[in-house]
């Protein structure tokens, strides 16, 4: 059972991974059913999930779902969009990467909830604002990370290439790109998950829907069952998108996954 | 004319940190004829590979040129095919894939590419195979392809860096057959580099044997052993002539070279 690194069976890994959900389950019943910590700060989970069952039905907890979803897609499309490709061009050429990367090494450690206050000076608290805060959140992750990927691609497969007639575009793009590609997607995946959680930050301050609204308001009346129900539902999301996206690599890159 | 001219080349890599530079190939000069198949013997580290990436174009001479058809080669180019040691299949294509990589970076029209995959297919005897992936192959199927793949561009030469040096002696005698084979039929001018004494005799029609390093070249031998070849003859008194004599050749330079390194 502990033998290092010894695949398990599927059957296995899924019972592995259900059985702790049951156990944090199990835990959290236990410690607020059991009156070792008041429902002030931390709602039981029947408690909780009625919570969520009246915010569909009553609150119009749906609609805050949906914004929510379309702000971190919109964001994350629109900073990957621009990003893979600046991304491909600093790995590919070292000049282009010269130019750019002190800056983006910089700007990345810019942390985006802080430029919160000033995007709201700037953009309202509109969309606009929201959207930004991804944005710059993403942004500058994915360019280094496919800039670093791209840089590490195979030399002798572009020595190769190059012996097989491929110039500059080309190699650029037949050559460096697909080979690249897999754990592209793979970055974006993991951006996505940060995506989430800068989405939830900007929907805390300044915003009138959203998940992190709803979660601002319940604060408020101190109703920890809903609090913990939207977090509950940022997870989940999470967990749907990741495993779309996985399934989506493994379709789209099935040379990648030949063992 | 000459089909391929190596006139004075030599490569020297500069020091690593500070290091003593690298004295990888001496001045070397070499005439390749239409339709030649040359194999480079040496022992490892002798500036084999040094030489041929020179005549391909991925990496630069010291001093001296290369001239392919009177032109000086100055980069890479779909003229001069390439079979490397190590796997370069791109591993997101298919055999039939990589096979018309050079075709669609030419522009050839699709059905033609298709055309042309198939004879190489056939050629290197990978028909089944052509939607497997290069994980899903074994090494001497990879380098059949990679064969295929160089030849599919119709290369006015080929060259051959130890490209069965990775496979087991049965794979790589089968190979060998197969592509002495291909050049009986297609009459293609070929350098070979390898450090298999029999490989080189089998394939050749002329034996370059390298000093060690810094190297350069020690003899020139021509092969006259009839066509087409069958593996039977490694065992003939003719073969073994060669080998007692390139067996001679190439022992003092091994043992130079391992002097060199102790
Ligand atoms: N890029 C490089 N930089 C420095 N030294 C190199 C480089 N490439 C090859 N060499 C050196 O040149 C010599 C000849 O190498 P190589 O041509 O690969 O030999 P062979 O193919 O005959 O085994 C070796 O001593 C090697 O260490
Ligand atoms: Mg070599």
């Amino acid at each position: 059972m502990f033998d290092p690194l010894k695949p398990v069976s599927p059957g296995r890994r899924t019972a592995l991974g259900i059985l702790f959900f049951v156990v944090f389950l199990a835990g959290w019943a236990g410690i607020t059913l059991g009156g070792i910590v008041p429902p002030l700060f931390l709602a039981d989970p029947l408690k909780a999930a009625k919570s969520g069952v009246e915010l569909f039905t009553e609150y119009g907890f749906a609609g805050d779902v949906g914004v929510t979803i379309w702000r971190v897609v919109g964001g994350f499309v629109i900073a990957a969009v621009f990003a893979v490709p600046l991304g491909i061009l600093m790995g590919a050429f070292k000049s282009v990467e010269a130019f750019f990367e002190p800056f983006i090494s910089f700007a990345r450690y810019l942390p985006a909830s802080a430029f919160i206050p000033l995007l709201i000076l700037w953009a309202g608290v509109g969309e606009a604002q929201k959207l930004a805060v991804i944005i710059i959140g993403s942004f500058f992750q994915i360019v280094l990370m496919v800039a670093v990927i791209v840089g590490g691609s195979r030399i002798d497969l572009v020595e190769a290439s190059k012996t097989l007639g491929a110039k500059r575009a080309g190699i650029v793009l037949r050559v460096l790109l697909p080979g690249a590609a897999p754990q592209i997607a793979e970055t974006l995946r993991l951006v996505l998950g940060w995506a989430w959680t800068y989405v939830i930050v900007a929907e805390l301050i300044g915003a009138q829907s959203g998940i992190g609204h709803m979660i601002m308001d319940s604060q408020r009346l101190l109703d920890t069952g809903q609090m913990i129900f939207g977090i509950f539902i940022i997870g989940l999301i999470g967990l749907i998108s990741d495993f779309l996206f996985k399934q989506a690599n493994a379709r789209l890159y099935p040379w990648y996954f030949i063992k | 004319m000459s089909k391929l001219r190596i006139e004075n080349v030599s490569r020297v890599f500069p020091g690593v940190r500070g290091g003593e530079p690298t004295r990888a190939l001496e001045p070397t000069n070499l005439s390749v004829e239409d339709n030649d198949f040359i194999t480079i013997l040496g022992p490892s580290g002798c500036g084999k590979s040094t030489l041929l990436r020179i005549v391909a174009g991925l990496d630069q001479p010291t001093t001296g040129q290369v001239l392919l058809d009177g032109q000086a080669v100055r980069e890479p180019g779909p003229d001069r095919g390439m079979v490397f040691q190590s796997y370069t299949l791109f591993p997101w294509l298919t055999v039939r894939e990589n096979i018309c990589f050079g075709l669609r970076e030419k522009n050839v029209p699709d059905r033609q590419q298709a055309e042309i995959a198939d004879h190489f297919i056939n050629q290197v005897g990978l028909r089944g195979f052509e939607n497997h992936f290069p994980k899903q192959l074994s090494g001497g199927m990879q380098q059949r392809t990679a064969l295929a793949r160089a030849l599919a561009n119709d290369p006015k030469i080929m060259l051959l860096d130890e490209p069965f040096g990775a496979l087991d002696n049965q794979t790589r005698a089968l190979m060998q057959e197969l592509l002495l084979g291909i050049w009986e039929a297609a009459k293609k001018t070929v350098l070979f580099v390898t450090h298999d004494i029999d490989e080189a005799i089998f394939m050749a029609n002329r034996v370059l044997v390298m000093t060690a390093r810094p190297g350069k070249v020690k003899c020139d031998i021509a092969i006259d052993l009839p066509h087409p070849r069958h593996y039977t003859m490694k065992t003939s008194p003719e073969f073994a002539a060669y080998k007692a004599r390139l067996t001679e050749e190439i022992r003092v330079e091994a043992i130079r070279s391992a002097q060199a390194e102790h």
